[in-house]
């Protein structure tokens, strides 16, 4: 397979994920028997006791429809929905922080996000691999099997129980670190910065330790079946040294499949931002999310979840695009 | 295959066993037990009990340990103890529903993907890979909020099945794929067998295998799943469940009202049992890998 084809159907992929993605988001709530305009109008009616007659009502409904989009035949919906969200970027003005549009909300949390995100899965990644290359090059001696049941006994626990753990650990038990994060406004300072990482600093250690434990397993199992093939014992005998072996013949293959475990696996991970967010009130996108959700803003739901398919499939596509650069294999065919 | 070659016993019994030496394994022993355990436990414990711990204030608040209250008594006035088993009973039954419905769907889609090749693998292909990316948290999210109240525990394990099934169907396609070529499959086309024939009879029990690993992580998957839903609030939190737990004992902030145990006896008991399903998994997978003499 060549580059151009190999790029081209990376692209046919992503605009496939999209277009699934935003079509799932759009049907699915529509197709459940519940209509959250009931909903809200019966919660604004409860709030009103009764006070709101039959025509404000009927008025009520009418705009709110056309404010989410509901009116029309469920065709013309799905079309003025794709049109809007991928040709203007608009999803309606927000609820709960009106007149902000949704945009502006989602925008002003995703970089907190990102820079959650990003360094949590670097870290992760790198760490992980580095542990399990050493476990799986030298996996017959006692201590690499110490470092993969320290994998075992990661890898199976649950996001959540990580987050949960790590507050009851480090900001419980020993109060190191602030129980529910605060972050400063406004302009940045140096000052500033160092709070922002104090506070960050849990909820990123439980991303890392969940991206850990699978890493290392992989990388370890990866290892162990590369370290065998012919070229690294030609390495050895053509005398290159144990450090040359294991990171430019053993870790230059085995790192291959592992690019692609997380260009697949970024979706999960993103799941665990957002689960982070939420347990540990960081202000990313995860708890603009939670907070829509509990609120009824069903606009900015909307948005956070399109911007988060968006944002998860470039990423897969970031990925994927960096590959040809590690495999030659794709580049010289 | 050398280890029937091996075992040549002289008793009928002996043979039995000797056939399912390949089975031993510490990985698969540990697991098994723990998940033995527990899951014999949550489900036969509660035919002892009488009150329905999901019912609030049956007891008093925050009482401590005693041979009454095993665990003591949350914050709601319900008994720890009797919540966490009903807990445990809830989690692993939501499991296997939802691991029997994805096993099925992600088996049928694999093979035939597989199996059948061409234009049409591809556009499967295109789907389950679209549906493995696509973060699935955000999109329970939204339908949380919107069916909320109306959701019946069983419609978190339908959703979780529809997104569930994608990882398993990549799986069972690769395995397909390399089947495919195989020299057996040849010849039973040659002899005479339809498509279906050689799917079922030729292909399946060899991939049934991969299955039971498979099946025994979308266990883990599905409770996990739900659960990180229940902590944030957004599944049916008044059915007892691994998650639900959890998320009445932050949102009554145990910690702080110095009742550990309802926080802490759940967090042990699900990295206990998914540690138990884990190695299981593992074990199975190494097992049949001795067996097929690739380890």
């Amino acid at each position: 397979m060549g580059i151009v084809q190999y790029v081209a159907k990376r692209l046919g992929l992503f605009l496939a994920v999209l277009f699934i993605g935003l079509t799932i988001t759009f049907f699915l709530p529509r197709l459940m028997p519940v209509n959250p305009i009931d909903g809200y109008i019966s919660q604004l009616m409860s709030l009103s006791s009764g006070s709101l007659s039959s025509e404000a009502v009927a008025e009520l409904r009418v705009n709110l429809e056309e404010l989410y989009g509901l009116k029309g035949d469920l065709l013309s919906q799905y079309v003025s929905y794709l049109e809007r969200v991928l040709l203007r970027f608009d999803f309606g003005p927000s609820f709960a922080y009106y007149p902000a549009t949704v945009s502006d909300v989602v925008l002003n949390a995703l970089p907190w996000t990102l820079a959650l995100l990003l360094t949590t899965t670097v870290l992760g990644w790198a760490l992980g691999n580095m542990v399990g290359l050493v476990a799986g090059y030298f996996h017959t001696k006692r201590l690499a099997t110490l470092l993969e049941i320290v994998g075992i006994l990661i890898y199976p626990i649950p996001y959540y129980i990580l987050a949960v753990s790590v507050i009851l650990l480090f900001a419980y038990v020993f109060p190191v670190f602030p129980l529910s994060a605060t972050f400063p406004v406004g302009e940045m300072s140096l000052n500033k910065l160092g709070l922002i990482l104090y506070n960050a600093f849990l909820p990123a250690l439980a991303l890392v330790l969940a991206g850990f434990g699978w890493n290392i397993l992989s990388m370890k199992a990866l290892a162990i079946a590369t370290t065998e093939e012919p070229y690294v014992t030609y390495a050895r005998l053509k005398g290159a040294s144990n450090w040359t072996r294991m990171t430019r013949y053993v870790f230059r293959n085995a790192m291959l499949p592992q690019v692609t475990a997380l260009a697949l696996s970024i979706g999960t991970i993103f799941n665990g931002a957002l689960l982070t967010e939420i347990i540990f009130s960081y202000p990313g996108v995860g708890l603009i999310m939670r907070t829509a959700a509990t609120g009824g803003d069903y606009n900015v739901l909307y948005g956070v979840i399109t911007i988060s398919i968006i944002a998860v499939a470039t990423a897969g596509l970031i990925i994927d695009l960096i590959y040809p650069l590690l495999d030659p294999r794709i580049r010289h065919k | 295959m050398t280890q029937d070659a091996m075992a040549l016993p002289t008793t009928r019994s002996g043979l039995r066993w000797r056939e399912l030496y390949w089975l031993v394994n510490l990985r698969l022993a540990i697991g098994l037990t723990i998940v033995l355990i527990l899951a014999v436990g949550s489900l036969v414990l509660p035919l002892f009990n009488t009150v329905d711990p999901s019912v609030q204030a049956s007891y008093w608040k925050n009482l401590p340990p005693s041979f009454k209250h095993l665990l003591g008594t949350n914050a709601l006035g319900q008994d720890t103890f009797w919540y966490l088993v009903y807990s445990v009973r809830n989690s692993l039954v939501l499991g296997f529903v939802v691991a029997i419905g994805v096993t099925v769907i992600s088996t049928i889609v694999g093979l035939s993907a597989g199996y059948i090749g061409g234009s049409f693998e591809r556009v499967v292909m295109l789907v389950v890979d679209t549906f493995i990316t696509i973060p699935l948290l955000p999109i329970l999210i939204i339908l949380g909020a919107v069916i909320r109240g109306s959701s019946t525990f069983l419609t978190v394990g339908l959703v979780i099945i529809i997104f569930g099934w994608a990882w398993g169907a990549r799986t069972v396609r690769s395995m397909a794929l390399t089947l495919r070529e195989r020299e057996f499959i040849n010849m039973a086309r040659f002899s005479g067998a339809n498509t279906l024939q050689i799917l079922v009879s030729e292909i399946f029990p060899y991939v049934s295998a991969f299955l039971l690993v498979g099946f025994i992580n979308t266990v883990l998957f599905a409770i996990n799943t739900e659960a990180t839903l229940a902590v944030i609030g957004l599944s049916k939190v008044e059915v007892p469940t691994l998650g639900s737990i959890i998320f009445w004992a932050l949102s009554y902030n145990a910690m702080f009202t110095g009742n550990y145990i309802w926080i802490v006896a759940p967090i042990v008991t699900t990295v206990v049992l998914f540690l138990g399903l884990f190695l299981t998994s593992t074990g199975f997978n190494a097992a049949f890998a001795t067996k097929r003499g690739v380890a």
